[in-house]
């Protein structure tokens, strides 16, 4: 049995005198222990909000939440607020995008690492504060005494993700959520994030879902990739599979689009058309189809099923996939 | 000649401290003597991390920061010399794309408005009218429908509202056009649109583009010739292919290797150099070269004490290490361990810790020494240069 289980997880905020916005529209997905499972996909199509709504961060009024996540046997959506600060820092733990605004400006690093400690390990004192030195240490922050005693604005961007990562990591948590952890950080520093993380899930055997824009970061970090477009999956596979043969027309797409460092020059990308805002929603047929290139009348009758067109395990909701014949030659 | 030539461009900001006085404590040396050529209709892609001084170098050919030091020769005249209202006109042929789309456009002008003002500025059309044709011819080559001249920024998606920004460029007709991370605000399936645009636009309209980014794979797509800076100061210089073939500068070859390449094939066999620490302060920037504290290839001579020029190495591809040749032949070898040393099981900290320092005492002896191989090379740097035809271990 997986660790986290989330089946069809939906989000909806909801507010008087406005249309419902559907956020998230029956997401699932698996994530096993040791695992390194991606969330990608471009701004608005759900992602941050399917985290948050795991952790359950998210407001308790004005959103909808359906679905089920389970989590180790228990339904993450239905537990108590009491039940879930218990788990959240201990079992689960969550690396948000900005460093700087994820960490309290006012209140030097170490005791927002000893807080954890204390709450979740009952460490206190000189105790905590050893631990907290040996947490900082092995995240890579150099001379970890003297940054206990500085404040957030004093550490550089890598070093303030660093620090977070040894928060998130203190109790040794079975399930890590990383929502674009190196978004806000240069290549040379992302670089470095991305092997701690890899250090952490190959060393710790932790779960990693790993929420990201950037092809990149999961193709040499996840296992199982699942592409989200306007609040569903709509492709997944791992993460070989995927980029060897993408298959639904958005992730073929996305992937013929993005500029790379190794690709010969001259040859021109092949954007997708439009823009997120150019959609339909899924109850009436594919969100994507006003961008699609592969679009036909079937596209228009009611959510494409998930199917495995080209693989088993390899998922794709769509009725016009794209398959070997219909490959454009790259 | 070039179109566009910088010659030793410094822009020093003073640092202030005092509450009546406004002393002067020091100075952040954003950007250092950087010298580059930007030929007619070519691109020119810049990049370098944040803090390296890329957008305060296209900010100062703009004169849009002042220039402290040196030259910025356009088509034969020095923009840095030039009075303000002299430069004001010569900003019509300079024109600027900024990174941020909806925050450089005004959210109470309509299109239209924000469009015909540069005009009106240049007296560029003799009368609204006139305007308002050139302003829709724009917009249709930008790809924007006529009607967006009567809309406002907050009606347009991010893409679309970067192509207004390209327009209101454009509609000045210019020659140059400097792009401070033009796509880096858009995602990426939006963002190739904007790039086959820039790409689209320049070969119909002949325009130069400056373009600077963040994002190596975009400046290595759109450019002919890209600059890598930092810490305010080029370090590398080449042709594009000839840059992605082979970096011949250390933070270049850093830089490349942590670029991620949406291909796990790729991934997977790829050499990951990986840099210690974070970038220095530009206000108190490193003696000697400037990359010596974070260069995995740093040596005890020379790069602590002297600033290493740009020298050309041969077909345009311009380094500034003063070991270029040695680490191509591989003469002298890695000082600093690459990879965080700090791993989470505290055993393999002691044996890598060890290993670092055993390391460290190895240089300490002699500090130009061949490690990686078995074959005997002297251990001099004459050797290097000897050797320097032959291939580089590290493509």
């Amino acid at each position: 049995m997986p660790l986290l289980s989330v089946e069809e997880l939906s989000v909806t905020f909801t507010a008087r005198g406005r249309k419902d916005a559907t956020a998230v529209d029956g997401v699932s997905f698996d994530v096993d222990q040791g695992q390194v499972v991606g969330l990608v996909g471009e701004s608005g199509c759900g992602k941050s909000v399917t985290s948050l709504a795991l952790m359950g961060l998210l407001p308790r009024k004005g959103v909808r939440i359906g679905g089920r996540a389970e989590f180790d046997g228990r339904n993450l959506l239905g537990i108590s607020e009491r039940k879930l600060r218990d788990l959240r820092g201990s079992q689960l733990a969550m690396i948000f995008q900005d460093p700087l605004s994820s960490l309290n400006p006012v209140v030097p690093i170490g005791i927002q690492v000893t807080e954890i400690l204390q709450r979740h390990r009952g460490l206190k004192g000189e105790k905590a504060r050893k631990e907290a030195a040996s947490l900082l240490d092995r995240v890579g922050i150099p001379d970890p005494d003297r940054r206990l005693k500085e404040y957030p604005h004093q550490l550089s961007g890598g070093m303030r993700q660093r620090a977070l990562i040894a928060m998130a990591v203190a109790c040794a948590p079975r399930l890590l959520i990383a929502d674009e952890p190196t978004t806000a950080l240069d290549v040379t520093i992302q670089a470095q994030i991305l092997e701690l993380l890899k250090e952490l899930v190959d060393q710790e055997g932790t779960a990693l879902l790993m929420i990201t824009h950037d092809l990149g970061v999961v193709a040499g970090l996840c296992d199982e990739v699942n592409v989200l477009y306007a609040g569903r999956a709509v492709e997944s596979a791992g993460r070989r599979e995927l980029f060897a043969h993408p298959t639904h027309p958005y992730a073929h797409g996305l992937l013929g689009s993005i500029p790379r460092l190794d690709a010969p020059r001259g040859e021109p990308l092949r954007p997708i058309r439009g823009s997120i805002n150019d959609k339909i929603a899924w109850a009436d047929g594919c969100a994507f189809a006003p961008r699609c290139d592969h679009y036909t009348l079937e596209c228009l009758t009611g959510t494409p099923e998930l199917t495995e067109p080209r693989a088993t395990g390899h998922q794709v909701r769509c009725v016009n996939p794209v398959l070997p014949q219909a490959e454009v030659p790259a | 000649m070039s179109l566009l030539e910088l010659d030793g461009v410094k822009v020093h900001f003073p640092v202030k401290k005092g509450l009546f006085f406004d002393r002067t404590v020091g100075h952040v040396y954003a950007v250092d003597g950087v010298s580059l050529s930007v030929e007619a209709g070519q691109t020119y892609g810049l990049v370098g991390e944040s803090g390296c001084g890329k957008t305060t170098l296209g900010r100062a050919v703009l004169r849009l920061n002042d220039i402290t030091d040196g030259a910025v020769v356009f088509d034969g005249t020095d923009l840095a010399k030039l009075p303000s209202e002299e430069m004001r006109a010569f900003r019509r042929r300079l024109q600027m794309v900024f990174q941020d789309p909806l925050g450089s456009l005004n959210p109470r002008q309509n299109i239209e408005s924000i469009l015909a003002e540069g005009m009106a500025a240049h007296n560029i059309g003799k009368d609204q009218a006139e305007r308002r044709e050139k302003i829709k011819e724009i917009l249709a080559k930008v790809g924007l429908p006529s009607n967006a001249m009567s809309r406002y920024p907050h009606e347009f998606s991010g893409g679309q509202r970067q192509r207004i920004g390209i327009a209101r460029a454009l509609v000045l007709e210019p020659d140059v056009i400097i792009c401070d991370e033009p796509v880096s605000a858009l995602d990426v399936s939006v963002q190739a649109q904007v790039i086959n645009l820039l790409e689209e636009l320049q070969e119909s309209l002949g325009l130069t583009y400056l373009v600077i980014a963040h994002d190596l794979a975009v400046v290595r797509h759109i450019s002919d010739v890209i600059g890598v800076m930092y810490l305010g100061g080029l370090v590398e210089e080449a042709p594009s292919d000839a840059l992605y073939a082979g970096p011949r500068h250390p933070y270049t070859k850093a830089l490349m290797s942590a670029v991620p390449v949406p291909d796990p094939e790729v991934e997977d066999r790829r050499e990951r150099i990986l840099l210690h620490g974070d970038l220095p302060s530009p206000a108190n920037p490193p003696a000697g070269c400037r990359f010596h504290t974070r260069c995995p290839w740093v040596q005890e001579t020379k790069c602590a004490t002297e600033r290493p020029p740009l020298l050309d190495t041969g077909d345009g591809h311009k380094v500034a290490c003063h070991f270029t040749a040695e680490i191509e032949a591989g003469t002298v070898k890695q000082t600093l361990a690459t990879g965080i040393e700090a791993v989470i099981s505290t055993e393999a900290v002691a044996t890598e810790a060890v290993e670092v320092s055993e390391g460290d005492a190895e240089t300490a002896d002699a500090p130009v020494k061949k490690e990686e191989e078995p074959a005997t090379v002297p251990a001099q740097a004459d050797a290097g240069e000897a050797e320097r035809a032959e291939e580089s271990p590290k493509a």
